[in-house]
């Protein structure tokens, strides 16, 4: 029990990010109201930004500038560490992930008032009524 | 201009296109579509010339093109080799004659923000070309959402629900993008590197192609993209969100968003992953190839059950995606030959025959079966390239469609999947079905309101538009010659994409 427990607590990134990735799947699925699908997606996407961040991450280590480097006496014989510094590289194509969900928020919910003008409603059930008329 | 950087303008120029269009084309519709044709035609040019340079080159390994001249892994390099050149010159063929088709249809179904409509059309094309050039793992997930974002917006321009098969499509392709991206973040956890051909070094040396992480980010990229691709049990977005938007976006997307998501695919099947991984360690190629053989048959059955042409065409890709699937699920040099080879057919047919129900529903304003009645007398020359593009859909010779399909079921009968085999053979004989039934009424002549056929003088040609003739029979006129070059493509090209162990 207490293994089991050490286990999952040790991973607790990855666990929220599941747990995020699970509730914007079950609102995409289940829901009837269209905006909260929208919402679920957004869930969905950040869940995964979250787990490409804490992946860059490493114990004790600081932001990824490098200490001395202006320093004229250490600047060229400075070895870097990579263990004390996080992994740039996981934030940065998060950058351009976060671009992308907010490009894709934009074009749902420009989609989703669409159909408000056309159907009068945003509940998929009320929707799917009026098309079969 | 050297000869080298064929392989960045060929995105570079779409891209800009996209730019200029915005920027320009609002002054005038014509300057819009001059602009996009140009763009385009230039980016044809280059995957031309890029992709003569790859077939001389080809047993030397792909072309490497440095953008911004950073060394990869810190740069992003394209890669090409024959099998994306051969994707590339597809699409850009295909996106440069629904560009010059496009030209009267968008003009009496867009109507407004003419130039808006061509921006999304060029960014599109821009993404496509750019997720068949990338040899970056991450660039195209960027890419992929790119020409996904642009295919929302021109899906959404249609009658109808058209808005709501578009927001279903949008919830689906981000689940399916977003898949892809997790897997890759499970193949970045354990290797530390996106390049694709770091990627496939690392797991082919070591032992990290047993773990089961790599399984799973594998698993994660193939749902991700089957999604994408609308692939069977994941197709249900794709006929309504097809088939209420506009000719001129169905005539654009169909062909060609399904066809380079089976080229990535293929990519990360045998490109970041290996085949010793794919048919051995995984051991799922049997089940896909009997799923890919389920797709084929549920998209036929669907296509016998539409009656408005459009509607059809879209199960019949459901379909095919179920061909090319299976086929490089199949594990043996056949079988993935016979997809890589009907990317490339398939893509050319399914606009040639998109470009015909464009025609007819922009002479009749409707696409039902009922418009094709007597198309042989009134619209002689759209009728030939309809005969041409349905003879390639069934499989006929001389036309491209037989010979991929003879490479997939020469795969299917080396493999012993009869199951695959024989649903190749229902489909055929179901597009026969379809297509004979059309060409059946299209010999019947209009009826006048009193039941009988007009007489022979009543009726006049009403032949289509030229800027809409040329790019459908040149489309044809590309099955023909596809079909009839099929040794040349298949020796000098496709068979430098067959990895070694197959």
């Amino acid at each position: 029990m207490e293994d089991l427990l050490a286990y999952i607590i040790s991973r607790y990134n990855y666990w929220a990010a599941i747990i995020l990735l699970l509730i914007g799947l079950y609102g995409m699925i289940a829901k009837n109201n269209l905006l909260k699908k929208v919402i679920g997606m957004s869930i969905f996407q950040s869940a995964i930004i979250l787990f490409y961040v804490s992946i860059g991450d490493k114990r004790g280590a600081t932001i990824p500038i490098l200490e001395h480097s202006h320093d004229a006496h250490h600047g060229a014989q400075q070895v870097v560490e990579a263990a004390s510094y996080a992994n740039p590289l996981p934030h940065v194509l998060m950058l351009t992930a976060i671009v992308v969900g907010v490009s894709t928020l934009g074009v749902a919910l420009a989609i989703l008032q669409k159909i408000y003008r056309v159907h009068g409603t945003i509940e998929e059930d009320e929707i799917l009524e009026t098309i079969d008329q | 201009m050297s000869l080298e950087q064929h392989a960045g303008l060929l995105i570079i120029a779409p891209l800009m296109g996209a730019l200029l269009i915005s920027l320009l084309g609002g002054l005038h519709r014509r300057v819009a579509y001059l602009l996009l044709v140009t763009s385009l035609a230039s980016s044809f040019y280059s995957a031309m010339a890029t992709l003569r340079q790859v077939a001389l080159h080809a047993a030397d390994g792909p072309l490497r093109y440095r953008l911004g001249d950073w060394a990869p892994p810190y740069g992003i390099e394209l890669v090409i080799d024959p099998l994306n050149g051969l994707v590339l010159a597809m699409v850009s063929g295909v996106a440069l004659l629904v560009a010059i088709f496009s030209k009267n249809t968008v003009r009496q179904e867009v109507a407004e923000y003419i130039h808006h409509y061509y921006t999304l059309f060029a960014l599109l094309v821009a993404g496509l070309l750019g997720i068949t050039a990338t040899g970056d793992a991450f660039n195209l997930y960027v890419l992929m959402e790119i020409s996904a974002l642009a295919s929302y917006a021109l899906l959404a321009r249609g009658r109808g629900f058209a808005y709501y098969a578009t927001f279903k499509y949008v919830i689906m392709g981000t689940i399916g993008a977003c898949l892809y991206l997790l897997g890759v973040g499970y193949l970045y956890i354990k290797t530390g590197t996106l390049n694709m051909a770091e990627l496939v070094s690392f797991l082919t040396r070591t032992e990290l192609i047993n773990s089961e992480s790599i399984r799973v980010a594998f698993i994660l990229i193939m749902v991700g993209l089957w999604i994408k691709m609308a692939f069977f049990p994941l197709h249900g977005w794709l006929p309504n969100a097809y088939t209420r938007t506009t000719t001129t976006t169905s005539c654009l997307v169909a062909p060609l968003m399904t066809k380079v998501s089976v080229y990535v695919m293929i990519r990360v099947m045998f490109g970041v992953f290996s085949v010793a991984f794919v048919h051995t360690t995984l051991g799922w190629s049997k089940g896909v190839v009997w799923l890919a053989s389920v797709a084929i048959l549920a998209g036929s059955i669907g296509a016998l059950a539409q009656t408005s042409m459009k509607r059809m065409l879209t199960y019949i890709i459901v379909a095919e995606v179920g061909y090319m699937v299976g086929g490089a699920w199949l594990g043996n040099a056949a079988g993935l030959t016979g997809a890589t080879y009907h990317i490339v057919s398939d893509g050319l047919m399914t606009a040639c025959l998109f470009m015909v129900v464009g025609a007819i529903s922009y002479k009749t304003g409707s696409d039902d079966f009922e418009s094709m009645r007597g198309i042989f007398r009134r619209m002689p020359i759209t009728a030939v390239v309809f005969l041409v593009g349905a003879f390639a859909m069934i499989g006929i010779p001389p036309t491209c469609g037989f010979f991929s399909k003879w490479y997939l079921i020469k795969g299917g009968v080396i493999a012993s999947q009869y199951p695959f085999v024989a649903a190749l053979l229902i489909s055929s004989l179901v597009n026969a079905v379809l297509f004979f039934r059309l060409i059946e009424i299209g010999y019947y002549d209009t009826f006048d309101s009193e039941g009988k056929p007009e007489g022979h003088g009543k009726i006049k040609v009403q032949e289509a538009p030229l800027s809409m003739l040329v790019p459908m029979v040149v489309m044809a006129a590309m099955l023909l010659v596809v079909g009839l070059y099929t040794g040349k493509i298949v020796t000098s090209l496709i068979q430098y994409t067959i990895p070694a162990g197959l």
